[in-house]
Formats: structure tokens, C-alpha cells, sequence
């Protein structure tokens, strides 16, 4: 049973002096109650716009949302009750220190004063923000704001839990420790909507990802099925010169698991691969026996370039070009 | 070692139940009116830590005020005649009036502050009321007003300045003044969702509110003035307020002229009118913006 729904979202920008923006265009999805769902798409995608409708910070023009069957546009005090939210940029009181921004939040979500403080200080602690406790906020780091931030989302133990973009801009330590955080949380049986940028985050937190573009779904599926669609893992020549090609292909060809892909100038070759590093190795063994002089060599994850590429690719094949058409209504 | 294959999520089973969603306390349901209240009050008391923790606009709202009234009584009493009367007494209410008229466009200032900070979507994906938010923020400016106007009525009072009429009287005169400007705050504070932008509501606040303070009878009787600005000085809501405080701080001489005009001739209950007029229109049509300001780009 789907524990927050959205059916058909459209939501369209109306900037003062700026042409009019689809930012949501027929977007839908289902979060099973207990799982991280992902949702995963570049700058403007409408990750934002869509937690946003959620969360009932903005009404959809037309579709409907629910979490736990109640609809987010009729009772949207119900739903603020059952959630908590860390949006994009962090949404705290610079003014207050750590504790009355926590001690805040907890009072207005009705907690009695005693509750509130103690959550506060425990809050602090979880997430280590301890010496800071009483500093006002305005002179934190990025990655204290995005923990005192996401601590605000969690005073109480919200039912679901929305975080944009929760690791965008933490360098690679807070990022990690940002992501324990996630994982001690979904272990706890929280049902999590994150957004993401980045599919590696998407593939260590999400139990289901759905890939969005231009304000729909354009793949959907958990990070294994996603990969494989993709293709996984490329292995990647470049070689000395273009007369080694068909000795280059052939090789390539028996290790991948498509056929390889060649550059323009007849150089670069690349072909997906079910492992990576083994057939990499064989790849190289078989050219070096050949004779073939390389320029360079290696392994490419997917990235989410190639997502979009390979997925946007394959919808104007598949649906007969639509995605071509413009998205700025007119 | 790449994340992808060798960190995926642990089960449930691997780690233990965590604290950080285990000891969250459950939250209450009040009635409305107390959850109105406590919101209120929270709402509020985040307005007065901020007052003590930025003491920049406490002390440029204590300052001015000082300066204004040190100022005109020094600089300009010697110059400007007021016949039956002493220009100290005369000038004393307009500088009270411009003062906590100024001081309601800061409401609209931080209004858009928060808005820019972002802290206002965080209150509105909480339970709370949203005309609470408001509520906090008018209640932390007129308690700013309050304070300047203690600050203006002590200078005022060391350089001479005084009630002539009933204590009672007096009280009656400050807290109009500080109830109108409250009803201002609700003006700016629709200004400030409206406009989002804390220099717009500056620049708004400099291009109304100078003309419209100093247009008036705030400084020089309106009768001095010529033909134009004398009318709009006559229908100037500013003029029938400090006329009001004057009236109440009995500090019109009987031989003043102070206009024919039905809000100058009854300047107490034009300003209750105009208080009551504000805070009907503007308390609903700022909440109502209030909930909207998500879905305008
Ligand atoms: N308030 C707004 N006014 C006008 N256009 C907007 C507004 N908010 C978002 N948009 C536009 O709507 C589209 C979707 O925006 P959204 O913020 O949902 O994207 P996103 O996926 O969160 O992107 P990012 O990764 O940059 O955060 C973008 O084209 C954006 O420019
Ligand atoms: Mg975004």
C-alpha cells in the first residue's frame, strides 16, 4: 500500500517579466510506508517543486497527493502533523541558537514545554552539535545548518520524512555522516522522500528510485533494475591510432554486454559491462598480446549524465518523441 | 572500494532501533484557541530574542528618537512661532507619532527577511496557526514601540516637555499612538509578503512615509502651509494622529487653529476609526497571503 501517493501533479510557475514555467508535468508516484524512496533528476527537474506540493508548501494546479490516505490539499494541518521536512536550503532561525531553533520547532508542533527542551538537548547531541547548542545559528558551517536543519524535521518522530537535496553542498565527511544518519533512520521503519542530484546517494539510500525530468517520471524502478537498464558499468579505450579499431571492437565486444560504442574519430571505444574490473583486465591482456598501443584505459561508473542521456534516448524512442516537445507552455 | 557495491543499506536487523525517532515525543492536539495562544507566545518570544541578540535596531529605535526630540527642541523652538504655546510642547506629539509610524514599517522589514531566510517555510509545514507567525511579528515592533516611546517621553520630559492635561489623559494619548502604529504593522506586514524584498520595503517606507510625516501637522501648524499642501496636511491620517496625542496630552493652546476637516475636528475618533478600518482589512488579507506565498513565483 502506497503511504504517500501523487497522481498526475502539474504545477506551472507564473514568474513576474519571465516566460511561464511547467515545473510539474504529470508526475506521479507511490512510496511504500517504511522504504526510502529516491527521487532522482538534474537542476530544474522539479525534485523541489514536487516535495514542495508534499509537504503543503505549494498547491498543485491539478493532481492529487496523499499521505496516508489524506489528501495534502483538503487537510493540510493533518499532514503537517504527521511530517517532517528539510527543504533545499536550510530553514532556521539565524537569530536563535541551535537549542531555541529545536526548542521552537517543538513548541509549535504542541509539544509541552518540558518535551520540547528535553527533545532539544537530546537533538543536539544525536546530531553533534553539542558545543554549538547555544550559539545562534548564524555562525554555523553548511553542515551544521543541514544537521541543526534536519534535526528540526525530527523532533517529533515524523511519519514521513522529506529531504531535498539533504547532502548537496557537505563536503565528502559530512556527506557520509549525513548518510549514516539516513540509514539509522530508515532502519527505524521511517518511510524517507529524498531528493538527489547524484545517483550514487540515490543507490545507497533508496530502496525504489524514480528518475525525473522535465517534471514526470521518466524511469522508475530500484537502483539494481535502474543500472541495468543504463548498462552498469563502461569499460573505456582510447587508442593510438584509429587502424586498431577492429581488433579494439572485436575485444570489447566479447567481454560487454552491448555492443561497443565508438567516437567519431574512431578512437575512443566503450562498451557497458555485467562487472567492470575483471573484464577491464581481460580486455587489456588480449590488446596487449595483439599488439594494440593504448592511449588510456579504464572504468566508468554510470553517472547521472548517462542516466539522462540513455533515458531521455530511449523515452523519444519509445513514446514517439514527445519528450522533444517543449516544456515552456505557451 | 566503491560505494555501489559494497555499502549498500543494512536491514533493520543490523542496526539497532535508533534514538533519534525511538525517544520523539508525541505531539498534542490543542483546542485552536489554545494552540492560537501558545503559537502566539512562541512566535513572539522568537521576536524578542531577536531583539536582544541584534540590539541594532533597539538602539537605532531608542537613538533617533533622542535625536529627534533633542533637535527640534534645540534647532528649531527658538525659530518657529506657536502662538499660546511653546514650540517644545507643539512639536512633541509629532515626533512621537512620526517615530512609531516609522517604527511599524520594520514588521514589513522582517517580514520579508524571513520570508528570504526561508524560517517561514519551516513554520508552514508545522501544525501551527498560521496568523500566529504574524502575530509574533506585530507583537515583537510594538514592543519595540513601546520601548522607544518610554525612551522619547523620558528625553521629552528632561527638555521641558510636559501633559497638561490629566495623567489619565496622557496614557490615553500614548496608547493610541502605539495602537495605531500596531494596526500599521499589519499594513507592512501584507506589504512585506507581498513584495519579499526587505530594500523594497525600505525604499517604500522612505518614499510614503517621508512625505506623509512631514506633510502634516507633525512639525509646523497645517495652517502655515500653502493651499496644496495644506489640504493634503488636512486629510493626512498622520496630522489627525498627532492631533489626537496633542489633544490628549493637552497640549494645544485654545488660540490654535487646527483645521476644519471632519478627522481634524474629531481627531480621537477618526484614528480609533482608522485603527479598527486597518486591522479589519489588513489582519485577514495578510493571512490570506500568508498562506499563499509558496504559489506565487
Ligand atoms: N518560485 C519559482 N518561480 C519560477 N520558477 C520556478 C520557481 N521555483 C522553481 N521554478 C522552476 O521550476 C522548475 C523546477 O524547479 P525545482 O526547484 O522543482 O527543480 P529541482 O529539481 O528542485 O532543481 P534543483 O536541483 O536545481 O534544486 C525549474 O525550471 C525552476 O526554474
Ligand atoms: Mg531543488
Amino acid at each position: 500500500m502506497a503511504f504517500v501517493e501523487a497522481a498526475d501533479l502539474h504545477v506551472t510557475y507564473h514568474p513576474r517579466k519571465a516566460p511561464e514555467v511547467r515545473a510539474l508535468d504529470g508526475l506521479s508516484l507511490d512510496v511504500p510506508a517504511g522504504t526510502v524512496f529516491g527521487l532522482l533528476g538534474p537542476n530544474g527537474a522539479g525534485k523541489s517543486t514536487t516535495v514542495k506540493v508534499l509537504t503543503t508548501l505549494i498547491r498543485a494546479d491539478s493532481g492529487t497527493a496523499r499521505i496516508d490516505g489524506i489528501d495534502v490539499r483538503e487537510h493540510p494541518d493533518e499532514i503537517r502533523r504527521r511530517i517532517g521536512v528539510s527543504g533545499q536550503y536550510a530553514a532556521v532561525d539565524e537569530n536563535l541558537s541551535a537549542i531555541e531553533n529545536l526548542d521552537m520547532v517543538g513548541r509549535l508542533y504542541h509539544l509541552t514545554r518540558g518535551d520540547s527542551r528535553r527533545r532539544a538537548d537530546e537533538l543536539v547531541e544525536l546530531f553533534d552539535l553539542g558545543e554549538a547548542k547555544n550559539r545562534p545559528v548564524k555562525g554555523f558551517s553548511g553542515g551544521m545548518r543541514r544537521r541543526i536543519d534536519l534535526a528540526c524535521a525530527l523532533v517529533i518522530a515524523p511519519a514521513v520524512l522529506f529531504l531535498d537535496e539533504p547532502t548537496t553542498g557537505l563536503d565528502p565527511r559530512s556527506r557520509l555522516g549525513m548518510w549514516e544518519v539516513i540509514e539509522r533512520l530508515a532502519s527505524t521503519g521511517t518511510t524517507v522522500l529524498l531528493t538527489t542530484q547524484y545517483l550514487e546517494e540515490a543507490d545507497r539510500l533508496a530502496d525504489d528510485i524514480a528518475v525525473i525530468d522535465r517534471g514526470k517520471v521518466i524511469a522508475r524502478g530500484t537502483a539494481d533494475a535502474l543500472k541495468a537498464r543504463i548498462g552498469g558499468r563502461r569499460v573505456q579505450l582510447t587508442l593510438v591510432s584509429p587502424d586498431d579499431l577492429p581488433v579494439a571492437r572485436a575485444a570489447l565486444e566479447r567481454v560487454g554486454t552491448g555492443t561497443p560504442e565508438v567516437s567519431a574519430e574512431g578512437r575512443g571505444l566503450s562498451v557497458t559491462v555485467a562487472e567492470g574490473a575483471a573484464e577491464l583486465s581481460r580486455v587489456l591482456g588480449e590488446l596487449e598480446s595483439a599488439g594494440v598501443a593504448l592511449y588510456d584505459a579504464g572504468m566508468q561508473r554510470p553517472t547521472l549524465d548517462d542516466v539522462f542521456l540513455r533515458l531521455t534516448g530511449h523515452m523519444a524512442a519509445d513514446e514517439d518523441g514527445q519528450e522533444t516537445e517543449g516544456r515552456r507552455a505557451s | 572500494m566503491s560505494a555501489e557495491d559494497t555499502m549498500r543499506r543494512p536491514g533493520a536487523a543490523a542496526v539497532a532501533p535508533h534514538p533519534v525517532i525511538g525517544a520523539a515525543p508525541v505531539p498534542r492536539e490543542p483546542s485552536p484557541l489554545a494552540a492560537w495562544f501558545s503559537d502566539g507566545w512562541i512566535t513572539t518570544r522568537r521576536n524578542l530574542i531577536k531583539i536582544k541578540r541584534v540590539p541594532d535596531v533597539l538602539v537605532f529605535t531608542t537613538l533617533q528618537p533622542i535625536m529627534f526630540v533633542l533637535l527640534f527642541s534645540y534647532v528649531y523652538a527658538g525659530s518657529i512661532e506657536i502662538p499660546g504655546s511653546d514650540y517644545k510642547e507643539f512639536i512633541m506629539a509629532g515626533i512621537f507619532a512620526q517615530t512609531v509610524v516609522f517604527g511599524a514599517t520594520w514588521s514589513g522589514y522582517a517580514t520579508a527577511q524571513d520570508i528570504r531566510d526561508g524560517i517561514i517555510d519551516r513554520f508552514r509545514t508545522l501544525p501551527m496557526r498560521p496568523s500566529a507567525v504574524l502575530v509574533g511579528r506585530t507583537n515583537g515592533d510594538l514592543l519595540i514601540n513601546c520601548i522607544s516611546m518610554v525612551v522619547m517621553i523620558a528625553t521629552g520630559l528632561v527638555v521641558g516637555w510636559r501633559v497638561r492635561s490629566s495623567l489619565l489623559e496622557g496614557v490615553a494619548g500614548v496608547l493610541l499612538l502605539l495602537v495605531f502604529a500596531y494596526a500599521l504593522s499589519w499594513v507592512f506586514v501584507f506589504i512585506g509578503l507581498t513584495v519579499r524584498s526587505p530594500e523594497v520595503i525600505n525604499n517604500v517606507s522612505f518614499i510614503v512615509l517621508f512625505p506623509i510625516t512631514f506633510i502634516s501637522n507633525a512639525f509646523v501648524p497645517s495652517e502655515n502651509l500653502p493651499t496644496p499642501l495644506r489640504v493634503f496636511a488636512e486629510w493626512n491620517p498622520v496630522s489627525a494622529l498627532v492631533l489626537a496625542a496633542r489633544q490628549l496630552f493637552g497640549n494645544i493652546p485654545p488660540q490654535m487653529q487646527v483645521g476644519d476637516t471632519w478627522p481634524l475636528q474629531n481627531p480621537v475618533l477618526a484614528v480609533l476609526i482608522g485603527i479598527v478600518v486597518l486591522l479589519a482589512v489588513f489582519v485577514p488579507l495578510s493571512v490570506w497571503r500568508f498562506g499563499r506565498i509558496g504559489s506565487r513565483a
